[in-house]
């Protein structure tokens, strides 16, 4: 099947489901209020976009540099540094820290990375237990699923389904519909395996540069715990997230809780910048960095696409998008959904196998105008849905020119001929206004949803012209 | 892993066209309020995230310590015995009746893990600070006051001075130039553990403390 075909297929299923459907309007628009709300004063919305983009833009045109700095400055205060090109380097890198410890059960804190890895995956496979500590991502992991959004992962979720997923999975626990008795329910389960762990994993949403510190924004305080109680804590984090300065964190920590949820701050924000010093009583002995690129330094290569590595993974382009809040996260395919994941997973996975997502846009401008760091989405996407198609391949992006068809070419082709030569093109609207009225009603895929257009008995040159018009 | 580390900054640094640093202003303009006005957001935003906060005075603070645990009919309640608190709530405690137990540990976590995790009701620590604008407390734990004290045991009760509110977290930053050394682990504390991963429905008391209360020393 082609990517096309699957991807109208997951669609077309998403589309079919009207709970899912109701699951993902009814929070989208909550999660568009809480920021709309969060922001009552425009004008300073628009400030604060521009001083995040900025401090963004700034620490990725300083990349390289505020690596190294960042590496320097966690192995000074004590944390491993390890870089991995590719997720089997990551995953691999994971393991073998388990193995020195001879751990077999790790509890995680939610990270977007670790789904991108497919890290639990790989590590059931070597024997490992991997148990989700966030709640949404708890309640996918019961039910074998990828998580649906980015902050809140177990959204296409009712209650009543996690009811029920909570007593297929935990039998001895009474049957519940209350959001509050499930939730305590959770922290009964989980409760034990934060003891237990022997590995802590998290991800990190700022990696500070100047201090080597690592932040955390989180909620439920499962970061806290993932990173605190057991004695080893392992942190992976895309090679973009880094920052300049301390000073850089205070306003777009205020951007990404304001746009994800409407917070003016989460519950908890970590900020961990080493293991556990002597005379103290608590903490991991030993924290890990994985810095993962996997495509991103290849994305860093273009001057266009470079601006999607800005993001902080704040989720607000999809709760804005109206692609996303009719068909959900897990039509899209890759971990992450929406206008963000259209640009970047395409990028990371091949156009090959995932270019059709840049067509999951009705190029609204939505998402443009809510990202906290102004990635011109809309942009982007139009790039992608050209990097696909061109013909010649010069560029970075994986998968270039893959989607290109030779008939959809020669049709474009014959398109720009017509409107470039004028007689060519004055008798082809004379034409198609003469035989208007045998354009048959039913065009294909177009009218299937949609009346079909009429041609307009005269033409907009015409019309000038009777109008007396001389210069059009 | 070093072939790895050296492939990727090759080809960061492969990029042909340097990019240019765009002029960063951080938005860094501290509010004008006063001591009052910082102690009034600090108090209505922590409630507004289900925060408990009583306003008390340095002489008497540990006494409303102890008519709030007891209150609740705790158990027990965990404290720091060489911590800076320590002084005031024995001696609440030498003078009131029918208190929680005090518990002291001052072993390694890894030694009393079980303990901590299925037997202690609650703890409480000083703070470094609070911030105003969104109202957070601010935590450098300390080898008297470890970190699992604010996030193991269901209830946390926290001590904070009004003199020692900021602005907001940037001034936090600035003022006390954390730059220039960060603590093993910092953390800000907002209010109880919470989360909406359920149909975006808040609910409070996830893994982290169920209970947050706020003794605000003005």
């Amino acid at each position: 099947m082609t990517q096309k075909a699957e991807f109208d297929q997951r669609v077309k299923q998403a589309l079919d489901n009207p709970q899912l459907r109701r699951n993902f309007r009814v929070t989208m628009d909550g999660l568009m209020e809480k920021r709309d709300k969060a922001f009552p004063d425009k004008a300073f919305l628009e400030e604060l976009r521009t001083i995040g983009a900025n401090i963004r833009a700034n620490a990725l045109a300083r990349q390289p540099e505020l690596l190294e700095q960042l590496e320097a400055n966690c192995t000074r205060n004590g944390i491993q540094v390890h870089w991995a090109e590719t997720i089997e380097q990551a995953n691999r890198i994971v393991l073998d820290i388990m193995e020195r410890h001879h751990a077999t059960r790790m509890i995680k804190g939610k990270s977007m990375v670790s789904e991108e890895m497919q890290m639990n995956h790989f590590l059931e496979a070597k024997g490992k237990s991997c148990v989700e500590s966030d709640l949404g991502e708890y309640i996918i992991q019961l039910d074998n699923e990828a998580p649906s959004h980015i902050i809140a992962p177990a959204i296409h979720k009712s209650k009543q389904e996690v009811a029920r997923l909570f007593k297929a999975k935990h039998p001895d626990i009474p049957y519940s519909e209350d959001i509050d008795t499930l939730t305590r329910s959770a922290r009964q389960i989980l409760r034990r395996k934060f003891h237990d762990a022997e590995i802590g994993l998290s991800g990190v949403n700022f990696a500070v540069a100047e201090t080597g510190t690592l932040c955390l924004v989180e909620n439920e305080g499962n970061g806290r715990l993932c990173t605190t109680v057991p004695p080893v804590h392992i942190a992976v984090t895309g090679i973009e997230k880094v920052v300049e300065k301390l000073a850089d964190v205070p306003p777009l920590l205020k951007l990404l809780t304001r746009s994800a949820t409407g917070q003016h701050i989460t519950t908890y924000f970590n900020m961990i910048s080493s293991p556990r010093k002597p005379g103290e009583r608590d903490g991991p002995k030993e924290v890990h960095l994985v810095l993962l690129d996997n495509q991103r330094s290849r994305i860093y290569g273009d001057s266009e696409l470079f601006d999607s590595l800005r993001c902080i993974r704040c989720g607000a382009c999809m709760n804005h998008c109206p692609v996303y809040t009719r068909i959900g996260g897990h039509a899209y395919g890759p971990p992450i959904p929406g206008p963000i994941g259209s640009v970047i997973e395409p990028q990371k996975f091949g156009l090959e196998n995932f270019g059709v997502l840049a067509t999951a846009s009705t190029l609204c401008g939505a998402c443009g105008e809510a990202c906290p760091v102004r990635i011109p989405l809309p942009k982007l996407l139009h790039r992608l849905r050209y990097e696909q198609v061109r013909e010649d391949r010069t560029g970075a992006t994986i998968g270039q020119g893959s989607q290109r068809s030779g008939k959809e070419a020669l049709i474009w082709k014959l398109w720009s001929w017509i409107h470039a030569t004028p007689l060519v093109y004055r008798s082809a609207t004379r034409l198609a206004s003469l035989f208007r009225n045998r354009i048959p009603n039913r065009i294909g895929p177009w009218s299937q949803v949609r009346t079909t257009p009429r041609i307009a008995p005269k033409s907009l040159h015409q019309l000038a012209r009777e109008e007396g018009f001389k210069h059009e | 892993m070093n072939k790895a580390r050296d492939n990727i900054l090759a080809r960061l640094r492969a990029r042909s066209t340097e990019i240019p640093p765009v002029e960063l202003d951080r938005g860094f303009r501290s509010p004008d309020w006063n001591r009052q006005q910082r102690i009034e957001l600090f108090c209505k935003a922590m409630t507004s995230v289900r925060t408990e906060i009583h306003r008390v005075r340095a002489s008497d603070w540990a006494d409303r310590l102890a008519q709030l645990v007891k209150e609740r009919k705790l158990n027990n309640l965990l404290y720091a015995p060489n911590g800076p608190l320590a002084r005031q709530i024995e001696a609440a405690w030498r003078n009131g009746e029918a208190l929680p137990e005090l518990v002291s540990r001052t072993a390694e976590l890894d030694e009393w893990k079980e303990e901590l995790f299925f037997g202690i009701d609650a703890a409480i620590t000083s703070t470094r600070g609070g911030i105003a604008e969104v109202g957070a407390l601010i935590l450098w734990p300390t080898p008297q006051e470890p970190r699992s004290f604010s996030l193991v045991p269901p209830i946390h009760i926290a001590v904070v001075k009004a003199d020692q509110l900021h602005n907001t977290f940037a001034d936090a930053i600035a003022d006390e130039n954390w730059q220039a050394g960060m603590p093993t682990n910092a953390v800000l504390i907002s209010g109880p553990s919470k989360s909406a991963d359920i149909e975006q429905t808040l609910a409070y008391g996830v893994h982290g403390p169920v209970e947050l209360i706020v003794l605000l020393i003005e």
